[in-house]
């Protein structure tokens, strides 16, 4: 036992805390949230769910063989965004429960790490849900097969799910230390998604056509773009000030 | 040599809106020193801890905890300073081994100390098991084996023992008991026991300080005195 006791030492000569630097900070916090995520099963099986069954729902409510252009892009970002909110609302549950803010707060490291942490874990389930849920759309409501438009659509996916991720999980860290969490963080994030429904749905409108464009729109490409970029800096900046007392 | 001051406050107000949760404490702790603090449920104690950690802000007062002024250098204090709270601040769905690997990362500390902690708090053989499935005296063991994982010069306690049975009180002694030689401040409901481990003793009212002096000086039923 002796062994774990603490060495001798004064405040003169304070031992030298070793700093853990942002990138290394960034992956200490992400592997913790997928193995619990992978432990708990807790978001993205429901989100995925969720679209799945909102795209059956749509399949048998609009009563025709399939759906293209504006509508189906559309259908389609809503139930994405729809779904998305509840890894919106799970994102810092554990932490805020389980006291796995205060644990990272003790901590000699920069807290961005737990921003930046936080978006790439959303981002990968945003992306698991998709491979999901974009087969499903096709299969249950596209006229058009998806083959030519798929590159479009995947960058297009990309840049959303860069937006999303960003704004839930700011949007996540103000909510969830609040007793209406569950109902505040679809509040604030809702009107904050709605720019991204509009350029996600306008850039691939083209694509869902039966005779495809080539690419998605690219004056919608770029509004995306610059609002994931503006809300990237605000939320980056605002950041450290949601986890202060 | 004369031994630093550790802790120095001086007029310490902490509230939550309007409700004054601590106000007026000023005291003095050198470095190796053991204050313990009294008080009923209430008093303010969990919110002096939480100050000293850095997570909750003064609202007044000058606080140096380590030689560093807070809030203004809080990030300095971080890393020297282990919080061993109601909250074991891990993960219920990880196992011990898990939890004390994340944190082991944050602070930048080896696997080694992991597996050696693990061992020193009887845990070694549980390691493996998902917290949730594990007693909550368990639990407190590994909290302890994270609260002193990145060996921190003090230790912020509140009702260490709590959940813990006699052998494991011993267990984990050498690790923030007054033999890990680190300075310490313990929440403690047990007058006989708090007593037996302070150098100082703060006692608690609303927010108060009703008693402040060496724990040489203090008596038992003084202590008693203030939970009625």
């Amino acid at each position: 036992m002796s062994g774990v006791q603490a060495p001798e030492r004064t405040l003169q000569s304070p031992r030298a805390v070793k700093t853990v630097g942002l990138w290394r900070t960034v992956g200490a916090l992400l592997r913790k949230e997928l193995l619990v995520e992978l432990r708990t099963l807790e978001s993205v099986p429901g989100m995925s769910l969720f679209a799945v069954t909102t795209f059956v729902v749509f399949h048998f409510a609009l009563d025709r063989g399939s759906v293209e252009g504006d509508l189906a892009a559309g259908i389609l970002w809503v139930t994405l965004l729809f779904a998305a909110i509840l890894g919106v609302n799970r994102l810092f549950v554990a932490d805020a429960d389980q006291g796995g803010f205060d644990g990272f707060l003790l901590a000699p490291v920069d807290r961005s790490a737990m921003f930046i942490a936080k978006v790439a874990t959303l981002l990968s389930f945003l992306v698991v849900l998709e491979l999901v849920a974009v087969p499903a759309f096709a299969v249950l409501l596209l006229g058009a097969p998806l083959g030519p438009a798929l590159p479009g659509l995947i960058g297009t996916l990309a840049l959303g799910d860069l937006g999303v991720a960003v704004i839930g999980t700011l949007v996540a860290a103000m909510a969830v230390r609040t007793r209406a969490r569950d109902l505040l963080g679809p509040l604030l994030a809702l009107p904050l998604f709605v720019p991204i429904v509009i350029g996600g749905a306008r850039a691939i409108s083209p694509l869902l056509v039966q005779a495809h464009a080539s690419a998605p729109a690219a004056r919608w490409l770029l509004t995306l773009g610059l609002y994931d970029l503006v809300f990237g800096l605000i939320a980056y900046a605002l950041f450290d000030f949601l986890l202060e007392d | 040599m004369e031994r630093m001051p550790a802790l120095e406050l001086e007029g310490l107000a902490r509230h939550y809106g309007e409700r004054e949760a601590l106000s007026g404490i000023s005291l003095s702790l050198a470095e190796g020193q053991t204050l313990v603090v009294f008080g009923p449920n209430g008093a303010g104690k969990t919110t002096l801890l939480r100050v000293l950690a850095t997570l909750l802000r003064p609202h007044a007062g000058s606080i140096s905890v380590l030689g560093h002024e807070l809030p203004g250098e809080a990030w300095a204090i971080r890393g020297h300073v282990g919080l061993l709270g109601h909250e074991p601040l891990l993960y219920r769905e990880l196992t011990a081994r898990e939890n004390l690997r994340f944190h082991a990362r944050l602070h930048g500390v080896g696997e080694a100390r992991v597996s050696e902690l693990l061992e020193a708090v009887a845990m070694d053989a549980r390691a493996n098991e998902p917290l949730r499935t594990l007693s909550r005296g368990m639990v407190q063991r590994v909290a302890v084996a994270r609260a002193v994982l990145h060996d921190p010069e003090l230790l912020l306690l509140d009702e260490p023992n709590s959940n813990l049975d006699p052998a494991a009180v011993e267990l984990v002694a050498p690790l923030i008991g007054a033999a890990s030689g680190r300075t310490r401040v313990i929440c403690s409901h047990d007058p006989s026991g708090g007593l037996a481990e302070a150098d100082v003793v703060l006692g608690l009212r609303a927010g108060r300080p009703a008693l402040l002096r060496a724990a040489t000086a203090v008596d038992r039923d003084e202590i008693v005195e203030l939970y009625r």
